[in-house]
């Protein structure tokens, strides 16, 4: 059976591919969008700390000897640590003036990652394996789907319904949204709102390094492997509204699958068509999908 | 342009002192020969040419002042073009009219060869090209100040190619990066596969630079074809290779990549590029020659050495040494001394300058070790072939260079 000429079993598999492509996106405008959500800060180091994920975990592997798995919550950690010396020391300076500043700040923060991961490791980066547990993969009879690749849909998809379920649907999400709207008022109660920021900010950037070791195995890991994706990833916020969890996730996942699909239709096109719907988007709802008017 | 001519007391007494010295002394304007490497130093291209490009000029420079003792002064300048042909155009301009640059040197990425080779041509300056591999630059856009010096998309398939088919793998699909270098070296590659007896089934374009290629990977598998050509370069054919691996395409399907470089295999191991052919016009380990020289070059760089950066040491050498014999620096002479004089250094044996700027010499045909079989570090390539130059170029009577007289 055809679809305009592409057989069937070759869709499923490019639609699958681009459900791959989404889990990544889905996760790291996650990250972006609770930043953003909850601290109004345009994180641009976004895809800076996504690489050094990714490199953190081939720098435990190789230097240290650390494995996938340990790497996996380790690096998060480490990495997410880092990202709370930065809120700590200087975006907690920034909170009173415009997204403008916050936005320059991290921006020139990513520059200066990049710039020093290129120094010492070159543009090529470097190869991470594939971990033994999951080397090999499914023969779905329409495609080979690499069990890694099943992997990364899995977690992803967990991982970003389960923030999505502490923000919004538990008492500690619920002080988290409660500092963004009044955080003078929290304060009254006895919460320590800058510690929460602190520890949200940090949570984001944990967010944005997990996916870079989720990456490692797939892509090369290099110096350049955020900056690429960082724009997509802020098309996809900008599409999904401004701020809005759940919007992101069902956002990052669909526009996979539409870069799938072009793929297959047109490939020349694939690496437009996030930006032709965004401004689809922008000019019919100019909050996003699923944002609301501030 | 003012022209200061070297005061003729110091003159007689350099020629009283070495009465072997057959020439006069050479006039060189400004009183300097400046080189400006225009080069990739931060972007894709950065690791197979770049600060690896600058650093064989100047060991070119270095070498040659200290073996030729040249009565002429030489100095360098750098800066990055960031692969943009607009930024390269202007800093050509900006180095050839302010800070007085004769030649400039490796030029990585087509398009700002092509920018830069025009600019510096109507200002009668040399452009060394090493690092940019489109065959345009000695054909339909050629000019007789350029010389194009290491390899080109048409030499690149002659080996791989021809290797590839004559093992068995009859039928091929292209993954191309969409841009002038992909189109050029797909089209280059598919004639030299229909050539020797093998057909294209079809080919995707893929846009550059991109990271995920496995929905193209998938149309490859889908179409049957035997062997996946990869038309594109640096991390584009990286994560190609490394994601053909994953979704099982190898060793089902072989990959052909068209264009690798050491600095690839390097960072990809050799775990995941094992058995693959490549064509390369310079292989570190080739010979005591070039040991040595790569030895060098690895003691400041950490890396051995492209066949780019290789290239670029060849052509500056080379071009120095045809301003000392021509005893001036001024472009058509120097030119001139260029094609007349055959290039032999540890890169070239043999060489020759040809009135459409292409640097002919031997290219290599490579197949990557399996783990098992590498040494030592950097022990990478068996060289399976050696392409004789005339058959690795595009012949004159094929050219489409204006210059060449039919």
């Amino acid at each position: 059976m055809d679809i305009f000429g592409i057989p069937i079993q070759a869709l499923m598999g490019q639609l699958l591919i681009g459900l791959i492509n989404g889990s990544f996106y889905a996760i790291l405008s996650l990250g972006l969008a609770i930043i953003f959500g909850l601290l109004n800060i345009i994180n641009f180091a976004h895809g800076a700390l996504y690489m050094m994920g990714a490199f953190a975990a081939w720098i435990a592997l190789t230097w240290l000897g650390i494995n996938y798995w340990v790497a996996l919550v380790v690096v998060p950690l480490v990495v997410g640590g880092f990202g709370m010396l930065i809120e700590r020391t200087m975006l907690k300076h920034l909170y009173r003036l415009d997204h403008l500043y916050g936005l320059l700040l991290t921006f020139g923060l990513a520059l200066i990652i990049e710039g020093l991961f290129r120094y010492r490791f070159g543009i090529s980066g470097e190869s991470y394996p594939v971990p033994e547990l999951l080397s090999g993969g499914f023969n779905l009879g329409f495609m080979f789907l690499p069990k890694y690749r099943a992997w990364v849909i899995a977690v992803s998809l967990v991982v970003c319904f389960g923030s999505w379920y502490i923000i919004e649907r538990t008492k500690l999400g619920s002080y988290l949204r409660a500092g963004t709207e009044n955080p003078q008022l929290l304060q009254a109660f006895g919460i320590n709102v800058p510690l929460m920021i602190t520890l949200t900010y940090g949570f984001g950037v944990a967010l944005a390094a997990f996916a870079g070791v989720l990456a490692a195995p797939v892509f090369q890991v290099n110096p350049v492997m955020g900056s690429n994706l960082i724009i997509v990833v802020f098309a996809v916020v900008v599409i999904g509204g401004m701020g809005s969890i759940m919007g992101s996730i069902i956002t990052g996942l669909g526009l996979g699958l539409i870069e799938g699909l072009t793929r297959v239709f047109y490939p020349e096109a694939s690496a437009v068509v996030i930006f032709v719907i965004m401004g689809i988007v922008l000019l019919l709802r100019p909050a996003g999908l699923f944002g609301r008017e501030r | 342009m003012k022209r200061k001519i070297l005061g003729s007391a110091i003159a007689t007494a350099i020629l009283s002192m070495q009465p072997m010295l057959a020439q006069a002394a050479t006039t060189v304007s400004d009183g300097v020969v400046k080189l400006g490497v225009l080069t990739d130093m931060s972007g894709t291209y950065s690791d197979l040419a770049g600060p690896g490009a600058v650093e064989a000029t100047k060991m070119a420079i270095d070498d040659f002042i200290a073996k030729e003792k040249p009565d002429f002064k030489i100095e360098m300048v750098s800066a990055d073009h960031q692969n943009k042909a607009d930024i390269s155009a202007n800093k050509a301009r900006e180095w050839i009219d302010t800070a007085k640059v004769d030649a400039i040197v490796d030029l990585v990425t087509t398009s700002t060869a092509l920018a830069v080779m025009k600019v510096a041509n109507e200002k009668n300056r040399i452009s060394l090209i090493s690092g940019a591999a489109s065959t345009p630059i000695t054909n339909e856009q050629c000019n007789d100040t350029t010389v194009h010096w290491t390899y080109d998309t048409y030499s690149l398939p002659v080996g791989t190619a021809k290797a590839v088919v004559k093992q068995g793998g009859k039928s091929w699909y292209f993954l191309t990066a969409d841009y002038a270098f992909g189109h050029s070296l797909e089209k280059n590659t598919a004639d030299v596969v229909t050539k020797s007896g093998g057909k294209v089934v079809g080919s995707v374009r893929h846009p550059f630079p991109g990271s995920d290629f496995s929905s193209f990977l998938l149309s490859a598998q889908a179409s049957g074809a035997q062997v996946i050509g990869l038309a594109n370069a640096g991390n584009d054919t990286i994560n190609s290779i490394k994601q053909a691996k994953e979704f099982g395409i190898t060793p089902k399907q072989s990959l052909a990549g068209l264009l690798m470089f050491i600095s690839d295999v390097h960072s990809l191991g050799l775990d995941a590029t094992a058995g693959m052919y490549l064509t390369t016009g310079f292989y570190w380990d080739y010979n005591d020659e070039t040991r040595a020289w790569s030895k060098r070059f690895f003691g400041t760089m950490k890396r051995m050495p492209t066949m780019v950066q290789a290239g670029d040491y060849s052509a500056v050498y080379h071009y120095l040494k045809a301003i000392k014999s021509a005893g001036t620096d001024e472009a058509k002479a120097v030119m001139a001394k260029m094609r007349e004089t055959p290039v032999n250094d540890f890169f070239a044996k043999n060489g020759k300058v040809r009135i459409d700027g292409r640097m002919v010499h031997d290219m290599y045909l490579a197949q990557v070790k399996k783990p098992s079989e590498s040494k030592y570090p950097w022990d990478y390539y068996h060289i399976r072939a050696v392409i004789p130059g005339d058959e690795a170029y595009i012949s004159l009577a094929d050219s489409k260079c204006p210059l060449v007289k039919k």
